[in-house]
């Protein structure tokens, strides 16, 4: 695992997600520069504030994506809501307005799937809290191009079946709570 | 070469021979999302790789026609964020008033949801009878809907709350009839409205445009493609005439951005002022 070189770190939550995830940008490092996107299931239509929110749990810079943004270490990029979040070849941003998938829109599945093709073995996928199965195909997906996925332990989560239906498919690496993901993944870097 | 960029190259190829073939240009569509499509059309067929699907494009049109349908994403809704029709009617009606008459060109329509919304509000204050819409898609069966005017029944509750977010003066229901679970729009919204085949890739301006409307279309393309697409809208539209993209789309990188004011920066709407960006060029 260490002699490999990550890219980018994707992360997708659900119910209760809003807290985990900032508990998680939290715990990063200083060190921790590679770019980060994130999906949150059903965030409110404008999430300023809560861009806000992550931004002062972390020390990064926390922005809602735009169409064709370039990725770009030290920045945490959401997906507005009611768009789907896409990763292309050259490492910059798309977005779309496709149907929900699994109810979803934006879809965990979807960015971690075109995260993955973009990154492939540089790309690490960590799944947080959630009451759906979004994401397991997404994680499936990172695991096969020799990615690295991390699933929270179901019982710190305050919905254990995302993560759980990840690691019941078998795509997962490593399960860990909620509070020890952000010094592992520090580690990693 | 690993299976992504096989993939990459497969898709490469199909989009190529389409275009020879068709006509139809993806060539310049965001990867990411064009992948997606194919490999969901894929998905209905019985081939297993995407190189597959080539043959029977190329000499089966009606494969290829639904093809078309299936790639195309013409997902859409009435009043899609409310704020930017309020504001459209704060900030850009009052210029329209200014007009004897009035042109508009709603590109990417889809199944005129869109079109209908604007429809409503321009009738509401007294600029429909003045005023001509061109609405546009390169999506045959998408325009055949929007002609239809029939919408599910159950999409009227979130859509007359849009409406009256929107700055809506009555009720939408003022505007359609109920039959079973679909409702069909009154036929006099269409009076003023042309829908026509357009595709934004190949096609080029058609006539002099005061409003511009194209939204959530861009984030489907590339930058070049865009850009484009952009400089179509830029001499389609008179000077003082006004640009609308979706909420997430911005000419802020774009080729045409001097050509423009910003006029509402959430809602992204934009005002055609000097020619300096075609002079540029
Ligand atoms: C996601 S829909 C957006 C509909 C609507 N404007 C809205 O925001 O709700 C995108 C539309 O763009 C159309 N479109 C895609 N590529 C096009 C092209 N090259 N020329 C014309 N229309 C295109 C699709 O057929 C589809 O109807």
């Amino acid at each position: 695992m260490r002699d490999k070189s990550y890219q980018a770190l994707v992360i997708g939550a659900s119910a209760g997600g809003i807290n985990a995830i900032a508990s998680l940008l939290s715990g990063l490092s200083t060190r921790f520069t590679i770019p980060i996107m994130i999906v949150q299931h059903r965030l409110p239509v404008l999430n300023l504030f809560l861009t806000q929110y992550w931004d002062e749990a972390g020390i990064f810079q926390t922005k809602e994506a735009d169409d064709k943004d370039s990725l770009q270490s030290g920045i945490a990029y959401i997906a507005p809501p009611n768009y789907h979040l896409l990763v292309e070849q050259d490492k910059t941003l798309s977005l779309s307005i496709d149907p929900k998938i699994c109810y979803a829109r934006p879809s965990i599945d979807v960015l971690f799937e075109t995260a993955s093709d973009a990154y492939q073995a540089h790309l690490i996928g960590v799944i947080l809290t959630g009451a759906n199965n979004d994401g397991t195909a997404g994680l499936r997906r990172i695991k096969a191009h020799g990615g690295l996925t991390i699933a929270q332990e179901p019982n710190t989560a305050e919905a254990s079946t995302m993560p759980q239906s990840a690691i019941n498919s078998g795509a997962i690496d490593k399960i860990l709570p909620l509070t020890s993901i952000a010094s592992f993944l520090n580690n990693l870097l | 070469m690993n299976t992504v960029e096989t993939e990459q190259l497969e898709i490469k190829l199909l989009l190529e021979a389409l275009y020879h073939r068709y006509g139809y240009d993806f060539r310049q569509y965001s990867q990411a999302s064009i992948k997606r499509r194919v490999l969901h059309y894929l998905s209905k067929t019985n081939h297993d790789a995407i190189s597959a699907l080539i043959p029977s494009l190329l000499y089966d049109e009606k494969s290829f026609k639904s093809f078309l349908f299936c790639v195309s994403v013409t997902v859409t809704e009435m009043f899609r964020d409310p704020w930017f029709y309020d504001t459209l009617q704060k900030e850009v009606f009052p210029f329209l008033k200014t007009y004897p008459f009035i042109n508009i060109w709603h590109a990417g329509c889809a199944t005129g949801e869109e079109v209908y919304s604007l429809a409503i509000l321009l009738k509401e204050s007294n600029l429909y009878d003045r005023a001509h819409i061109y609405a546009t898609d390169f999506n045959d069966r998408a325009l055949q809907k929007a002609k239809d005017r029939i919408y599910p029944l159950e999409r009227m509750k979130d859509y007359s709350t849009n409406y009256q977010k929107s700055g809506g003066k009555f009720s939408l229901s003022d505007y359609y009839h109920a039959q079973y679970d679909a409702v069909i729009f009154d036929a006099a919204l269409q009076k003023n409205i042309t829908f026509a085949n357009h595709n934004l890739a190949t096609d080029g301006v058609f006539s002099e445009m005061h409003l511009v409307l194209c939204r959530n279309v861009l984030i489907y393309f590339n930058r070049d493609l865009q850009n484009r697409v952009l400089s179509i809208f830029r001499d389609s539209l008179c000077y003082n005439g006004f640009l609308c993209l979706g909420s997430k789309e911005t000419l802020d990188f774009s080729g045409v951005r001097n050509s423009f004011i910003e006029v509402a920066r959430k809602e992204r709407i934009y005002q055609h002022k000097n020619d300096r960006g075609r002079l540029e060029r």
